[in-house]
């Protein structure tokens, strides 16, 4: 089935969330005007990602991280053009030129920046491509997708959508019961972590607003990011009694409206 | 002659009428209208105020299906037709991810009128572009708890299924009640 649309009405960040919420593994290609960009996920994490009109070979990450001067850059690419990355890191590991580390820490930050600079894609094109990791001799880094789904649900200035993601600030939060998501290793703000401490059903988004002396529009950005990070989630207040609903069944009987129902789903089986 | 009824919602062009006329023995009172805003012309006609169905289930008992409009313009009607019913259902059209947070905001609104069951149709399933299931669970941020049935309006048996495990989950709420 068609994971796709168009960044315009489903936005970056909101893949993210659902690539890092669903684990996904898959190729996700997003293609805006002149520019294309592909990102491989690896059960819901960050493995690796390019922009198409990049260099993102290992000599060509090396030398944008500066591990390797210009003139190495051009003698790899010349003597090692056939050799796959993981062949060439280890090559370098054991001639001592970089470490590990150099490799992995280049590769991660070159793949963070292209995350980072995705979202400022207000359009473009986008597919995800189920299970489909076609990357034979690329080293894979493996990062979290909270912490940059938080960075660039901060970058969400638009208070309409804003607004439509939080309609109510009388709704309260819940931290969600996802394994594997701790708030330990999530880079949150001192405003972010203040939101953060009242969170309990119990408290209204506009309570905590009030404690935390957030406006409106601040509380609702806090908000948004954790919900886009799926750390927490809405819900009624515990403390607001729910709407009783009107004359829901034309009797009072319990019995009554037991078999009323049954005969409806039996009438409708039977169409 | 006892009634009840179920509404049937969802965003602009998700399928709500379809649902409705696939399985209402009456042609559906339909207030459909002709489109003239340029932005909204993906088809010809749109629901104004609501749609009518009817299922007479036996002598003494009638089902009533009503169909929410789907543009925003007409969203004062919805207080109005939620009131009383049994449960509803949020259609989706599962091609058009942009519709995607209105079906949230759609659907929170409706759970705030009144604390009925509700389910969530994926409608439009046999279409290409159909996003999956399990993936607009996520995008639509539903709780685990809440059932997302994948449909195809046009057919019958799909909306037959989306009715009953609506019903189902009302009779589940009630012997939880009792
Ligand atoms: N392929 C496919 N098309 C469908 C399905 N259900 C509805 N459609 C089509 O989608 C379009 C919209 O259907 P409607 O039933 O008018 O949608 P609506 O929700 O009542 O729209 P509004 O009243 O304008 O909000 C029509 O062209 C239908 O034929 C379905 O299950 N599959
Ligand atoms: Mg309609």
């Amino acid at each position: 089935m068609a994971l796709k649309g168009n960044l315009r009405d489903f936005s970056f960040t909101q893949l993210l969330n659902l690539i890092n919420l669903a684990r996904k593994t898959g190729t996700l290609i997003l293609e805006g005007s002149g520019e294309a960009a592909r990102i491989v996920f690896s059960e819901g994490k960050l493995a690796y990602a390019q922009f198409a009109q990049d260099d993102a070979t290992l000599p060509g990450v090396l030398q944008r991280s500066n591990r390797i001067s210009p003139s190495q850059y051009r003698i790899l690419k010349e003597k090692t053009a056939n050799m796959s990355d993981k062949e060439l890191g280890l090559m370098l590991i054991n001639a001592g030129y970089v470490s590990r580390d150099d490799i992995l820490n280049s590769l991660q930050t070159y793949a963070t920046g292209v995350v980072r600079k995705l979202f400022t894609w207000v359009e473009g094109f986008f597919r995800f491509e189920q299970d489909t990791v076609p990357l034979d001799g690329k080293i894979l880094v493996r990062v979290d997708l909270e912490n940059l789904i938080i960075e660039g649900a901060r970058q969400q200035r638009e208070l309409e959508h804003l607004q439509e993601e939080i309609p109510s600030l009388d709704m309260a939060l819940k931290f969600t019961d996802r394994p594997g998501t701790n708030l330990r290793n999530v880079n949150l703000s001192v405003e972010e972590w203040r939101v953060v401490s009242f969170v309990n059903p119990k408290n209204s988004i506009r309570q905590i607003a009030r404690t935390t002396k957030l406006n409106d529009n601040e509380i609702r950005k806090v908000v948004y990011g954790l919900l886009q990070a799926g750390l927490v989630e809405l819900v009624r207040t515990t403390s607001a009694p729910p709407p009783q609903p009107v004359r829901q069944f034309p009797t009072q009987n319990k019995d009554e409206q037991i078999s009323l129902l049954n005969r409806v789903i039996n009438r409708i089986r039977s169409i | 002659m006892q009634t009840v009824k179920i509404v049937v919602t969802g965003p602009f062009n998700a399928g709500k009428t379809e649902f409705i006329r696939s399985i209402s023995e009456i042609d559906v009172v339909s207030t459909e209208r002709k489109i003239s805003l340029e932005a909204e012309k993906v088809k010809s006609s749109t629901t104004v105020a609501m749609d009518f169905g009817r299922i007479t289930v036996d002598d003494d008992l009638v089902l009533y299906l009503f169909g929410t409009p789907g543009q925003k313009r007409f969203d004062f009607m919805w207080e109005i037709l939620s009131e009383g019913m049994l449960g509803f259902v949020v259609a989706v059209d599962s091609t058009r991810p942009e519709t995607f947070r209105e079906a949230r905001t759609i659907l929170e609104t409706f759970k705030a009128y009144a604390p009925t069951p509700f389910v969530v149709a994926a409608n439009k399933q046999d279409h290409k572009d159909a996003w999956d299931v399990d993936d607009m669970r996520v995008a639509l941020r539903l709780d685990p708890a809440v059932k997302m049935l994948s449909c195809v309006a046009k057919d019958k048996e799909s909306v037959k299924k989306v009715l009953l495990e609506l019903l189902f989950s009302i009779l589940a709420k009630m012997d939880a009640k009792a």
